[in-house]
């Protein structure tokens, strides 16, 4: 999994976002690179899923600059849709639609974004499906699955539109404790691919295993940032030493 | 009351026919008014907000016989005295179909809203995520899904559109009160005539009432 330091994936550059009169994220400057692994971590409300979710444009910053695979986002004039093929997210709850099944889920993206032929697309998702170790489950329904199995059904809908960078907004949080060691592997198996991934997660030993980088976020600022290493064990910071204190 | 039957009976079901006409027509054109509304509600645009609560509330906010006096008199006469060699007029089933589906359209604009706002935001930003537009999004996701939700709701709805025709008698249309009326005026049998009438509403509307059950279940039952 070697980053390729060279070519810059997300650049992010004095982001700013606030609803209304609640700053959340007030200057985050860092840039993540190619088959890089980034884990965020911090405090909750510190504004990681904001930050993560201005990525891809689910919210719209209120200032600085987000540049992802050469896309400014926030150029109101570029096809986001576009951009968004690009990027892959992973949901906290899964959001699987409701209405499909899982197969339909894989390839509804591809087939009404990307314009593939059905069979095709098909072909596509039971390859995904193998990846995460579910192609017994194409026929079912998103309630029939336990919540792992969502979660990886979830990754592999992401990876149907063959992104370049997978965003993970704390996939193992709405899991049961017995779940989430089968999403996680999923994950180590994609960061061992080379895949560009930004991991928010409270999983430390996730980070500690898989992260090329840890950031972590304090009261809308990065608080501290440097391998697993450095910023687990040996933080510098008040708030981070008191935040892994607490949860080591 | 027999004799109503045995005399009048044909009269009365194909009254009954007229009313079952008007009011699905009405349910049609009312959807097709709901969705476009339903969808402005919810569009993040503060121009296409305001025509939905416009719509809804003027709709709402005059009574059905108003609407239908305007609708069958007034509008004829402002068109033909704006052009004064027009000779615009409104049959009494025309006028009836636009009031009702103004009206039901109005309230399935708001089923419609509550039913996509219904939808767990989350699936929209699945979709959007994906690179999917708003439009297919909606299309593909969300409405499928809302539409669950609304089906009885609507149903219910259709079940009021159809008691709202009987007030549509007032400008003469031949439908089942207006038709009674008639019948009863030859008959002189009041107590026949409107139990007649009654009985026939109760049974169609029992009838609706449990298919929309049954496709309640039918919809719980699956996924």
């Amino acid at each position: 999994m070697a980053v390729n330091y060279d070519n810059v994936k997300i650049h992010a550059s004095h982001l700013h976002k606030c609803f209304g009169k609640l700053e959340v994220l007030k200057d985050i400057s860092t840039d993540i690179y190619e088959g890089e692994v980034v884990v965020v971590l911090g405090p909750s409300g510190c504004g990681k899923s904001t930050f993560l979710r201005c990525i891809n444009r689910l919210e719209d910053i209120t200032g600085g600059e987000m540049v992802v695979d050469g896309n400014h986002m926030d150029d109101k004039k570029i096809d986001i849709n576009k951009a968004r093929e690009n990027i892959g997210m992973v949901f906290q709850h899964f959001n699987l639609f409701n209405n499909l099944n899982v197969i339909d889920n894989l390839t509804l993206a591809p087939i009404q974004v990307k314009k593939m032929k059905k069979d095709e697309a098909c072909k596509l998702a039971m390859s995904m499906l193998k990846k995460v170790g579910l192609e017994e489950k194409a026929e079912a329904f998103p309630s029939q699955l336990s919540g792992g199995q969502k979660q990886r059904v979830a990754i592999a809908r992401a990876l149907c539109m063959n992104p370049d960078i997978m965003l993970f907004d704390e996939p193992t949080s709405a899991l049961d404790p017995e779940m989430v060691g089968e999403v996680l592997n999923v994950m180590k198996q994609l960061a061992a691919d080379g895949m560009t991934m930004v991991v928010v997660t409270h999983e430390i030993g996730f980070a500690r295993e898989v992260a090329d980088r840890v950031l972590f976020f304090a009261d809308g600022y990065i608080g501290e940032e440097g391998t697993p290493q450095e910023v687990i064990y040996n933080p510098k910071t008040e708030r981070a030493k008191d935040f892994f204190n607490k949860v080591l | 009351m027999i004799k109503i039957i045995t005399d009048y009976g044909g009269m009365l079901f194909s009254a009954l026919g007229q009313t079952l006409i008007m009011a699905l027509c009405s349910l049609l054109f009312a959807c097709m008014i709901g969705l476009i509304f339903g969808i402005l509600s919810v569009l993040k645009n503060k121009p296409c907000n305001a025509v939905y609560r416009i719509f809804v509330d003027v709709v709402r906010g005059v009574p059905m016989i108003v609407l239908a006096f305007f609708v069958y008199f007034g509008v004829p006469m402002a068109v033909n005295n704006m052009f004064s060699n027009a000779h615009f007029t409104l049959t009494a089933l025309q006028a009836g179909i636009v009031c009702l589906s103004l009206n039901c359209g109005a309230y399935m604009a708001e089923i419609i809203r509550a039913g996509i706002q219904s939808v767990d935001i989350g699936q929209m930003e699945a979709c959007r995520s994906l690179g999917m537009t708003y439009g297919q999004a909606m299309r593909k996701v969300v409405l499928p899904q809302a539409i669950k939700t609304m089906i009885p709701i609507i149903i219910n709805q259709f079940i009021i559109t159809l008691k709202d025709t009987s007030i549509l008698s007032v400008i003469g249309f031949p439908e089942l009160v207006n038709t009674t009326k008639n019948v009863i005026s030859v008959s002189m049998d009041s107590f026949g005539g409107w139990a007649c009438a009654g009985i026939m509403y109760l049974v169609v509307i029992t009838i609706l009432s449990y298919i929309a059950k049954f496709i309640e279940r039918r919809m719980n039952r699956g996924r």
